[in-house]
């Protein structure tokens, strides 16, 4: 057993806070913007999304809703991905990645649930959609979507700080046990949860084929939210790696090294298959909704920029990436794909919504809107930190070794 | 709201959504308009003269805030406005074929409108007075009435930190029922503004297309379009060239030069997501199975391997015994009984320690 760096937490010792509160660069740069956005949230709270957003009456939906909710739940996707490929299809040898991608979607699900309580005029009524329920309406699929799978992410998650906890409070003991029992159940209900609300995110749009470029938009919209989530999950698990061993390489145990390239090569082939049949699929219903003629203008040349160089391009880098064995290509591209999926994600919620209106009514996000989507970044990372400086995410806590679940 | 009902929905994701498609079956095309008797307007923007009456109506009769420009000043008609959460009607001057006219904005109170659709705490009610109409004791804020609308007509009061709500035409409801006319139209000074029954608004619009050939273009927008409006308008045709009669999209030049988006469908905007939505049962019901037959799948495989692998070291065992005993026979045979115990003894051991070996090499490949 080889646990070089990792400071596993005790029973009288029970905070590893260290690496947390050390004047290091990194730490003082978290703790400027932590400050910077507790500022302009008091602001926005106590004046008004008008006083620090560019948001209009034709442009309600802005970079907190494009960037933190949209992207941040597609880019959570690699919480249903990884745990299918583990718990279903039986690839026992991603084991060691289940648990950071479960950790990273339960974070970032939680703070897009925390980064809507700054778009929402009234944060505090978010429960009345249970209480008044619009059935009618996609917004509230995905409301009730997100909140259950929230809840199931929880649960996937809470293994973890149970371990950590398990010491000092032996009843988390009996809850670990029921919890590692379920998780086939939740495995499945995850990922039914999750093909209703991110295509549901791509259903959203669909009330306003008036407001959305036809280039983009689609009676197929819901499917190719739900495809790209797909490469988008298989990217993160990549594109996350890439900075964690970066960061916190110290906290991965041997098991978590030696599976970590395996895992990259696996999920770069399985993201290069799915992000040429996102291709596909999109090229395809571009020709059949006759948008043909579109592809001339100057959108149609931003949709090729789109589909070639943020879909095509990071399918082929994979493809190469995967074959070759090249774990530094596919870390590289997964960085493309990610991008990328941000780009479409702006392009629905932004930059071809109202694409009809003169350019002086067009929307652009104020700095505070921005400054708050860093913030919230900001937040994610720094609770993933404290969680892997703490929990056993990364590595096999000694007291729960080699058991099989 | 008691304890069982809340359950019931939050139990089960499926059946509230399939009430919704329920909801949407029963609401089909079929049943327009839902409110035969419901009240409309028809505005005739050949003879509206952008004078802004129906705007200073608009604000005193809804107490709304004072103007940053009064209504007096018509230059501000130039400019694009839309309605905002202060200014529930405006109206904008727009060149039609080279020549002026004015068009008032304001909701359309369509039959089935895609506000109401889109919101999820059911903060819109189309009356049967025709009137749309929201309570914000229940709105979340989320503003999604405000994308699903093809009119970018509610306004939201983004200044405000407490009660932010959206704020939109209301048909001035309030006076409906008072019997009274809508501010607006009591104010137009030129009746650019008809006050009726829809469907009787409908014939007085094909009326006055057929009383004045080349005035009008031959559509009546809002009769269909976004499933049909409670606010039609006429637009002025161009330069009297006739336009054919069953292509709306033909309409389509002087509509939108008049800001007016002609391809909307003439189903309601909600229908666009009900497809999807009705997919939801579907995948609640089927996901489940198809995952867990994957997963079943799966653990066959894994146990069939097993059971494979338990085979093949039994048969590696039972051969490696049956050499054993050969070999010991044969000893005994050739060299005495004693010679084959201590054969037998000496091959049992070397075999044991490979064991012990193998499974220590086997359980480090396993971490």
């Amino acid at each position: 057993m080889d646990t070089h760096g990792i400071i596993i937490p005790t029973k009288d010792k029970l905070f590893n806070l260290e690496p947390l509160l050390s004047k290091t660069p990194g730490n003082i740069i978290t703790w400027i913007i932590l400050a910077v956005g507790f500022v302009i949230t008091v602001i926005r709270f106590t004046v008004g999304i008008g006083s620090v957003t560019n948001l209009t009456e034709a442009q309600p939906w802005g970079l907190w809703i494009g960037f933190d909710l949209l992207c941040g739940v597609c880019l959570a996707a690699g919480g249903y991905f990884t745990t299918v490929a583990c718990y279903v299809m039986g690839m026992k040898h991603f084991h060691s990645a289940v648990r950071p991608a479960v950790t990273t979607a339960f974070l970032g699900y939680a703070f897009v649930v925390v980064a809507l309580l700054y778009d929402l005029g009234h944060p505090l009524r978010l429960p009345y959609m249970f209480f008044f329920p619009g059935t009618t309406s996609v917004l509230f699929e995905v409301g009730l979507c997100v909140a259950t799978y929230l809840t199931v992410l929880f649960i996937e998650f809470s293994v973890a700080p149970m371990e950590w906890l398990a010491q000092k409070f032996p009843w988390l003991l009996t809850c670990r046990k029921i919890v590692i029992r379920v998780t086939i159940l939740l495995t499945i209900f995850g990922v039914t949860l999750s093909t209703l609300h991110q295509s549901s995110l791509g259903s959203l749009y669909l009330i306003a084929p008036g407001k959305l470029h036809p280039l983009w938009y689609s009676p197929f919209m819901p499917m190719f939210f739900f495809v790209s989530s797909m490469a988008a999950g298989a990217s993160m698990v990549i594109f996350e790696g890439l900075f964690a061993h970066k960061g916190v390489h110290q906290y991965m145990d041997a098991t978590h090294l030696r599976e970590a390239d395996g895992v990259v090569l696996s999920f770069a082939r399985a993201a290069s298959f799915i992000l040429f049949a996102y291709f596909m699929l999109k090229f395809i219903d571009m020709l059949v909704q006759a948008n043909l003629p579109w592809l001339g203008t100057g959108w149609g040349a931003w949709w090729l920029v789109e589909m070639f160089g943020f879909v095509l391009l990071p399918a082929l880098l994979y493809a190469k990436g995967a074959r070759d064995g090249n774990v530094g290509l596919c870390r590289m591209t997964s960085v493309l794909a990610v991008a990328g999926i941000v780009l479409n994600r702006f392009n629905v919620s932004m930059i071809a919504f109202n694409w009809q209106l003169p350019s002086a009514e067009r929307y652009f996000p104020s700095i505070w809107e921005i400054c708050i989507s860093i913030f919230v970044v900001t937040m994610i990372v720094t609770a993933y930190r404290f969680i892997v400086y703490n929990m056993p995410v990364l590595y096999e806590h000694p007291d729960f070794k080699g058991e099989e679940h | 709201m008691n304890r069982r009902k809340f359950l019931t929905i939050l139990g089960s994701a499926g059946v509230v959504s399939a009430l919704g498609s329920a909801k949407v079956a029963e609401a089909s095309p079929a049943s327009f308009p839902y409110y035969p008797d419901s009240w409309g307007v028809l505005h005739d923007t050949t003879r509206c003269i952008g004078c802004r009456r129906c705007e200073a109506a608009c604000q005193q009769v809804n107490h709304l805030p004072e103007p940053k420009v009064p209504f007096t000043d018509l230059a501000v008609t130039e400019k694009k406005r839309h309605t905002t959460a202060y200014e529930w009607t405006v109206v904008n001057k727009y060149e039609v074929n080279g020549k002026p006219y004015f068009r008032k904005l304001q909701c359309f109170h369509c039959n089935d409108p895609a506000c109401a659709s889109a919101c999820f705490a059911r903060c819109f009610s189309k009356l049967p007075n025709g009137a749309v109409v929201y309570d914000g004791s229940q709105c979340v804020g989320c503003r999604y009435c405000m994308v699903a609308c093809p009119f970018y007509v509610p306004g939201f009061q983004y200044d405000l930190a407490w009660d932010p709500l959206v704020q939109k035409c209301t048909f001035c409801e309030p006076r409906l029922k008072e019997g009274k006319l809508p501010g607006c139209v009591e104010a137009c000074p030129v009746d650019a503004l008809t006050f009726g029954r829809r469907s009787d608004l409908i014939k007085i619009a094909r009326a006055r297309m057929a009383e004045n050939p080349g005035r009008y273009v031959d559509y009546l927008y809002g009769e269909y379009d976004a499933g049909g409006t409670a606010w039609m308008v006429l637009a002025p045709a161009a330069g009297g060239a006739p336009v054919p009669v069953d292509d709306p999209q033909g309409a389509g030049t002087e509509f939108k030069q008049l800001g007016l988006d002609t391809h909307l469908g003439s189903q309601p905007m909600g229908q666009l997501t009900y497809g999807a939505l009705g997919a939801v049962p579907m995948i609640v019901a089927f996901w489940p199975v198809l995952f867990g037959g994957a997963w079943a799948m799966t653990k066959r495989r894994e146990a069939m391997a097993k059971l494979e692998q338990e085979k093949i070291i039994k048969d590696a065992k039972d051969d490696l015994a049956a050499a054993v005993d050969a070999a010991v026979r044969k000893i005994g045979e050739t060299e005495g009984e004693g010679a084959a115990e201590r054969a037998r003894q000496a091959m049992t051991e070397a075999l044991k320690a490979r064991e012990a070996q193998n499974s220590g090499d086997g359980h480090g490949e396993e971490k």
